[in-house]
């Protein structure tokens, strides 16, 4: 929550007195700069802010941000804050994840976590391995990876993030990557202001089971051509001077075009706040993987009651209705006779 | 309605009856009638529901037979009665599964419209069974309840597939009028319940009573019979089940710790209704959560737990195994929360609807590593009410995660209980921790999240939104004292003896067990759990044939009672009755090495007082 009344911090403020273990040149230290940058920014308190993580690399986020924090069990993270934050709608609640713990062991709990809109910033840091058991293909692996429990090339299908959130009816979905602090800081911000549950993809390069997963896209030459920002009222276009665009076909599919060859005015508008989630789920579909151009930023982000109001919405019109709960009263509520 | 002069009226002190039928025919709702009426009259009951775990299994056949037994009496009783003295069989599959269980010379009342050749050949019958010898050693009564029922609605307009549906409320009205009860509260209820549809109230009413009058008129039955109130203490009572009770326990607890209640379940039989009762006050503040599944609700109670609420999930057995992962999070974060397990019969999906006490040992023990934690069970359904309140005092005062257990019994039956003056019950002290608890080296003082309370050894419980106190805890092993990750070897033997001591020192704070003491006794009963009533009934048996036996049951089984063990030697032999392969029995044996003798029973039926009695008599001759 937002509180006017929050005293002024700095990053140092937000930093817990634990050392960080990740390896040297891990990701997962970009996006907790970043994230301990932003924190001064929100105008929140540090005892109303609760990071809750599960198992791998990025859940030991928690115990380096100087707040209230709770590393759970493999994958169990969304279950875990989701009942932190729907008994406790006063506070700030982040899970921190990743590709394994959310999309994996954890899967069945991130969907319900979003489809039910608990009030939640989710941010899944996707290395597309499994890091903390030291290297075995995950959920995200492209086909065909060989790692060591896939020596001969991984034959699963991966799961596209993006896809996964809007399917499950999630009110805001977003990209963005460790490489670029000031687009995570937008995303982060933006996602901790909406209000329910919020799904932040964050492309994370693992530089020792998965080094430059992404590099295709996120590297600092290539991103003007591989990166597709999604901002909202603005035509979807990338490259040199915006020379790329998205349209739709004839066949209502979303497609790369040189906008020079089809005219500006059938270029796509972003709009997040569509109320139906096909086009952007269109749009999450673009790329078959971070090796085709990308795009980043908030596919979706749409107002729906979020879970933790509804259920305290019952509980006051329930008081309001039949008044305050009276032991007693309940004791006596069946069919009674005295002797 | 017309009065019974007619007829002799004698009085019984006791009665069992049972009703059967088609899992279609509303077999519960008559049992559920019939205690209710008769727990208003004033009559002491015991229930015992049994009924197919299937919604709707094939009309007429022997796996869709449900069933319900009441036991009536003017004395105090605690059991829903061996056998039956009163066998009510709506159809020929009904008949063939519960007539083993009426003694020779009992009552028996069959449907007798519903013994044709397809039920009767669902049933595996043969022959009729009415037209032969096979019911020659039981007093038979023929009703025609289907058609009577049918004629006695047809002014309500009902096409005879619907006006044949009232013919419970007839089998109702009939036993109704064979041991008087007064029919008010059942005309009132049938109103009440079906007033959202005239046609169907009005059937009911119609067969109720045309039931009731038959009884009155027919020359079939020679006397009505009374059984007179019970003499209780006085007081208010009211008809309670064990999951009722279980779920007014847990609004209790919430209000005496000025806590609110977080409950988060997946739907899962004969635990469910807990949850459906829960739901129901939001004005208590009580939040609810059906979750996606068990994995989550634990999950969503160990958030809830952190945020300052008591968290409980409810569960059965298949639903412990899922949650044990997070129990064993729970135990290392040292949060309170109860873990409800309303045992059924096991292993795997097993008896779903089907009593049993076979996760004691689960709940024990069923954690990777050395994962203590209390464990408890209500004895009766209405002690799940004080059950709930116990479990919650002792997860909130050493910040533990508690299992109590009952079980499919205790969750459907009913017992009459006298409802407490609420100013009587204890209060559950819960003090946040508000400031810093420990002197840093330069002088500042710092939150320590693991610097325990030297009697309970319980660690601060700091919930966010308290200032100064910010602090990260998790399933790594924490370093004594600061909560830090740690994975010096020292400190984590010592951290698992302090989690184990912790959970030990709960004996200090329990009641001793109680011995319900024959002078001179030298043989003890002990129990645990549901098998309190036929415990106590087969005890009382052998005591009336000039036995010596003591008995004892445990509410705490982990820790044991602290007397536990003096009790046990003060007897030469015990004797330990349970509805598993003798859990409870492994644990006194290891703990006490006493020579206990385990009487077993896995049928996911309770144990009757006969069988206790049997096996006293014959151990105690021994």
């Amino acid at each position: 929550m937002s509180d006017t009344a929050a005293p002024p911090t700095t990053k140092k403020d937000w930093s817990s007195d634990q050392e960080v273990r990740w390896c040297p040149g891990c990701g997962d230290y970009s996006i907790l700069t970043a994230l301990q940058m932003l924190m001064p920014e929100l105008n929140v308190r540090r005892e109303n802010t609760v990071f809750v993580s599960g198992i791998g690399c990025a859940a030991r986020f928690p115990y380096y941000m100087n707040t209230y924090g709770m590393h759970g069990i493999h994958g169990r993270a969304p279950a875990i804050a989701s009942g932190l934050a729907v008994s406790r709608p006063d506070l700030d609640v982040w899970v921190v994840t990743g590709d394994g713990d959310a999309l994996s062991i954890g899967g069945n709990h991130l969907i319900h976590a979003l489809r039910r809109n608990v009030n939640l910033t989710i941010l899944l840091f996707n290395n597309q391995i499994y890091g903390l058991t030291k290297g075995q293909y995950s959920p995200t692996s492209e086909v065909g990876k060989v790692t060591k429990s896939t020596p001969f090339g991984s034959v699963d299908q991966p799961f596209n993030p993006i896809s996964l959130a809007l399917g499950a009816e999630a009110t805001f979905v977003a990209r963005t990557h460790d490489m670029d602090r000031k687009h995570m800081m937008e995303t982060f911000r933006r996602a901790h202001d909406h209000k329910g549950g919020a799904f932040v993809e964050i492309y994370q390069n693992c530089n020792v089971f998965n080094d430059g997963a992404f590099e295709q896209v996120t590297a600092r030459e290539a991103r003007p051509q591989m990166l597709i920002p999604l901002e909202h009222g603005k035509p979807i276009r990338f490259g040199p001077d915006g020379a790329r665009g998205v349209v739709l076909d004839g066949q209502g599919r979303a497609k790369i075009v040189d906008v020079a060859e089809v005219g500006e005015d059938k270029v796509l508008v972003h709009d997040e706040q569509r109320d139906e989630p096909g086009l952007a789920f269109m749009l999450s579909r673009l790329a078959r993987g971070p090796f085709e151009p990308t795009p980043i930023g908030v596919f979706r982000a749409v107002d729906r009651p979020t879970y933790g109001d509804a259920m305290q919405h019952q509980l006051v019109d329930a008081q309001e209705r039949i008044g305050p709960g009276d032991l007693t009263t309940l004791l006596h509520s069946g069919a009674t006779w005295e002797v | 309605m017309t009065d019974t002069t007619q007829h002799a009226l004698r009085e019984l002190d006791r009665v069992v009856i049972r009703f059967a039928g088609d899992s279609g025919d509303g077999m519960q709702l008559t049992g559920d009638r019939f205690t209710n009426v008769s727990a208003l009259f004033g009559n002491d009951i015991a229930t015992l529901p049994d009924f197919p775990a299937e919604i709707r299994a094939p009309a007429g056949t022997l796996a869709g037979v449900s069933a319900f037994q009441i036991h009536i009496s003017d004395h105090e009783i605690s059991t829903p009665g061996d056998a039956p003295n009163v066998l009510v069989a709506m159809n020929p599959a009904a008949l063939k599964a519960n007539i083993g269980d009426l003694p020779r010379g009992g009552t028996l009342i069959v449907n007798v419209d519903s013994f044709e050749d397809r039920n009767l050949a669902k049933a595996a019958y043969a022959e009729n069974p009415l037209h032969d010898d096979t019911l020659k050693a039981y007093t038979v009564y023929e009703v025609p309840m289907t058609s009577l029922t049918i004629q006695a609605t047809s002014e309500v307009g009902a096409k005879p597939r619907d006006a044949e549906r009232s013919k419970n409320f007839f089998a109702l009205g009939l036993i109704s009028w064979m041991y008087t009860r007064p029919t008010e509260p059942t005309l009132d209820w049938i109103t009440q319940r079906f007033g959202k549809n005239e046609q169907v109230m009005n059937a009911n009413l119609l067969a109720f009573k045309a039931g009731y009058n038959f009884g009155e008129t027919a020359e079939l039955f020679e006397s009505a019979y009374e059984v007179k109130p019970a003499t209780h203490l006085p007081g208010t009572y009211t008809n309670v089940t064990g999951n009722t009770a279980m779920a007014w326990g847990l609004v209790a607890a919430g209000q005496l710790a000025k806590l609110p209640i977080f409950l988060a379940s997946y739907p899962i039989t004969p635990a469910s209704d807990i949850l459906h009762e829960l739901s129901k006050h939001k004005n208590f503040g009580v939040r609810t959560m059906q979750a996606e599944d068990e994995i989550a609700a634990a999950g969503a109670i160990v958030g809830a737990a952190f945020g300052g609420h008591l968290g409980v999930t409810t569960t059965s057995g298949p639903g412990v195994d899922l949650k044990s992962e997070t129990m064993g999070l729970a135990i290392s974060l040292e949060l309170p929360l109860l873990l409800i397990d309303i045992q059924r019969g096991g292993p795997s999906t097993g008896l779903p609807t089907k009593t049993e006490q076979s996760d004691l040992l689960l709940a024990m023990f069923g954690r990777h590593g050395e994962a203590p934690l209390p464990v408890l069970a209500a004895s009766t359904p209405a002690h799940c009410f004080y059950a709930a309140i116990e479990a919650a005092r002792i997860a909130l005062k050493y910040r533990t995660p508690v299992i109590l257990l009952s079980d499919g019994y205790l969750a459907n039956s009913s017992e009459p209980w006298r409802i407490p003056d609420v100013e009587s019950l204890p209060a559950i002290d819960v003090p946040f921790a508000g400031e810093p608890n420990h002197d840093g080296p330069d002088g500042v003082r710092l939150f320590w999240p693991y610097q325990r309370d030297a009697d309970t050894l319980a660690r601060p419980w700091a919930i966010p939104g308290t200032a100064g106190l910010e602090h990260r805890i998790g399933g790594l092993e924490k370093e004594d004292g600061t909560g830090n990750v740690s994975y010096d070897p020292v400190n984590h033997e010592k951290m698992v003896e302090v989690r184990a001591a912790k959970v030990a020192g709960i004996a200090k704070d329990i009641s001793p067990v109680e011995v319900d003491h024959e002078d001179g006794a030298e043989l003890l009963v002990l129990g645990w759990g549901s098998t309190y009533g036929a415990i106590a009934a087969g005890v009382q048996r052998t005591r009336a044939r000039g036995k010596k036996v003591a008995q004892a049951h445990l509410v705490h089984l982990n820790p044991f009672p602290p007397n536990l063990g003096e009790v046990l030697r003060r007897y030469r032999k015990v004797l330990i009755p349970e509805l598993n392969l003798g859990q409870l029995s492994k644990l006194v044996r290891a703990d006490f090495l006493v020579d206990a003798r385990s009487l077993t029973k896995v049928q996911a039926q309770p144990f009757k007082a006969a069988e206790i009695e049997h096996a006293i008599l014959e151990f105690i001759d021994e």
